[in-house]
């Protein structure tokens, strides 16, 4: 009973909050949430509320291929977005595709913190070599663009792999591909304020009494450096997801037995010429919706939460 | 200034020795590269005759200096898919490449600066309105996407403009061009918008932040105390120091759309550098990954050197090492 009392009181209390307020005050962000929201609802329930199993080949009918959406003549009840050429209902696919979409995308963005904040830590902590060996590295990848050392890690990695795992191998070297791209902007903030906090009292006085560097930096400068990690966090997320979409749509991304959004468009882009838009549309557009609301949900984050980090 | 030069320069060799360490690593150990070059029924002396040629017996540093050594006189290998030089190859699809770079850079200033300086100037106008919410659409737009949209409403539907390949092109010397035959020219506008529409609303904010932060500087308020015409002080005074910062970002973004062409090259089937790279990567074909890699890393790097040596000449109150923390 007490502990459900304070969670009502959390609740009243985040409802007073300032950043409540700001959230109230703008209707854009109200919408981003919402969309948001949804898709991840809708990604996470796709085997409940998908009409179809798209990878369940037995329910397949070539005669049903090639539907238009329902709406249109010659569309059919029971394929709402219409069906691509093997007769899976699209709909469905998108569905599934928006789950592997985001899957990635979240896991991307949490192997990137991770990587990112111990990296920071690491450098700001004990600086000199490991400093600046860490950020010359940092400061190389951050000369090139996202697109290339996602593509040059995911090229590697599926070089080495034998042919027989690649498929089912290919959504983890997305993952730390995205995670390699990003994880500079985390380790470089961590890093900062580091060494700000390095130098306060309380980091002092847990060397005095000798507790160990690495119970010193993980127990008590960790928490004290974990705030602008959020923010960058929901910022990097579009970015994560579009760069999964990106090397998806390029061929080297999702294989087709495990379609994310980019692999669908992959997939609708080869049938642009033979008049079924709506195979390629759908999933364009989503994708789009997608990005537009987290970075809108990022934006007023950054601006809510942290107005220096602009 | 010597020293810093010497500095930066010492730097960008240091980053292309990096990268030359990951390709010759690349090449080294992915899969055997006597294998991958010979035919399946290559005799054992013609194997073996590879191998020394290739210099795989000699021990590593000495394979790695050979290796640079090569890579900087333009020497990468033989292609394990075409069995054709990569630098033939490379040299093939460059032109390809620059221009479809070019014309989509000149596209995003022609568009990207007046908007901004627009939207700078009216900021409470009801265009700049409008240029505000398509810059937050053009930044969260896929890039494909917009290139599929493009091929749906002007290939497809309309049926006005080609949607893959170069059309004609004339060749001078080596360098062939499809600026000068009407095919040419307008199997480059589809591609160029979608390379392009990205940087415009880039440079649109950017121009945009800048101007606005110059217009409420004293010297700017001092000018109109002067009583110097709106359009001097806006255009004489104003967007002069603007363009100062921008152009070294803008800068940096051409390196940026050599990487993001290899994306717009895939949608268009347009035969660049970036599509043959990406052919190579799902062919695992090593010896083109690895001068692509090189060749765009070194076009970086020295974009990325000029820059910096920008940054330090037009503002000397800079040091150095702020410099280089602005590359994003």
């Amino acid at each position: 009973m007490q502990r459900l009392m304070n969670m009502r009181d959390d609740w009243h209390r985040l409802l007073d909050s300032d950043l409540f307020y700001s959230f109230k005050g703008s209707r854009i962000t109200v919408i981003a949430t919402l969309v948001t929201v949804v898709m991840i609802l809708a990604a996470l329930f796709a085997p409940w509320i998908a009409p179809h199993n798209p990878f369940d080949v037995a329910t397949l009918d070539l005669m049903d291929s090639e539907l238009p959406p329902m709406w249109l003549e010659g569309g059919d009840a029971r394929f709402l977005l219409g069906t691509d050429s093997q007769g899976r209902d699209v709909l469905s696919s998108m569905l599934y595709g928006l789950r592997v979409s985001l899957v990635v995308g979240f896991a991307g963005v949490f192997v990137a913190m991770i990587i990112g904040v111990s990296l920071g830590l690491l450098s700001g902590f004990l600086g000199g070599v490991v400093d600046a060996f860490i950020m010359r590295v940092a400061d190389m990848i951050l000369s090139f663009p996202a697109i290339l050392v996602a593509l040059l890690i995911n090229g590697i990695a599926l070089s080495f792999l034998p042919q027989e795992v690649m498929h089912e191998s290919a959504l983890y070297v997305l993952v730390l591909a995205i995670a390699m791209t990003s994880w500079v902007q985390y380790a470089r903030t961590v890093r900062g304020s580091t060494m700000v906090e390095k130098s306060k009292e309380y980091v002092q006085a847990a060397k005095v009494i000798g507790l160990h560097p690495l119970l010193i930096m993980i127990r008590h400068v960790l928490p004290n450096v974990l705030g602008p990690v959020l923010v960058i966090a929901t910022i990097n997320l579009g970015l994560a997801i579009l760069t999964e979409a990106m090397l998806s749509f390029l061929g080297v991304g999702m294989p087709p037995t495990e379609p994310s959004l980019g692999t669908l468009i992959r997939i609708g882009n080869e049938f642009l010429f033979s008049g079924i838009w709506w195979v390629v549309i759908f999933p364009s557009l989503t994708l789009a919706l997608l990005v537009l609301a987290v970075n809108l949900l990022g934006d007023w984050l950054r601006d809510a939460l942290n107005p220096k980090l602009r | 200034m010597l020293s810093f030069l010497i500095r930066r320069l010492g730097q960008s060799l240091l980053v292309m020795l990096a990268v030359a360490l990951l390709a010759f690593s690349m090449f080294r150990y992915v899969g055997d590269p006597v294998t991958s070059m010979l035919s399946q029924n290559a005799s054992v002396e013609e194997r073996e005759q590879l191998r020394d040629s290739l210099g795989l017996s000699e021990p590593l540093y000495v394979q790695f200096s050979t290796f640079v050594v090569q890579a900087a006189q333009g020497d990468f290998g033989i292609s394990y898919r075409n069995q054709r030089p990569v630098s033939e190859l490379i040299a093939e699809r460059m032109p390809a490449t620059l221009e479809l770079v070019a014309v989509a850079f000149v596209i995003s200033l022609l568009v990207g600066v007046p908007m901004g300086v627009y939207s700078a100037l009216k900021p409470h106008s009801w265009l700049s309105h409008v240029f505000q919410t398509l810059s937050l659409i053009g930044i969260s737009l896929p890039t494909f996407v917009t290139g599929i949209l493009l091929i749906l409403t002007f290939s497809v539907t309309l049926n006005w403009l080609p949607s893959f390949g170069r059309g004609e092109v004339v060749n001078i010397g080596w360098w062939s061009t499809g600026l000068f035959t009407a095919s040419g020219l307008k199997s480059l506008i589809l591609p160029g918008i979608m390379l392009g529409l990205f940087q415009v609303t880039l440079i649109m904010r950017l121009v945009r932040a800048e101007m606005m932060e110059v217009l409420r500087t004293d010297y700017i308020r001092f000018a109109r105390a002067r009583g110097l015409s709106n359009r001097a002080v806006n255009f004489g005074h104003a967007l002069k120091n603007t363009l100062m910062p921008v152009i070294t970002i803008i800068g940096l973004q051409l390196g940026a759309m050599i990487a993001f062409a290899i994306i717009t090259e895939t949608v268009f089937q347009w035969p660049g550098m970036g599509f043959l790279f990406i052919q190579a990567v799902s062919f695992v074909d090593i010896p083109v990954m690895s001068a692509y890699l090189l060749l765009v890393s070194l076009i970086f790097v020295v974009i990325n050197m000029i820059v910096d040596m920008m940054y330090f000449m037009l503002d000397p109150r800079l040091c150095a090492d702020r410099g280089t923390a602005n590359s994003h």
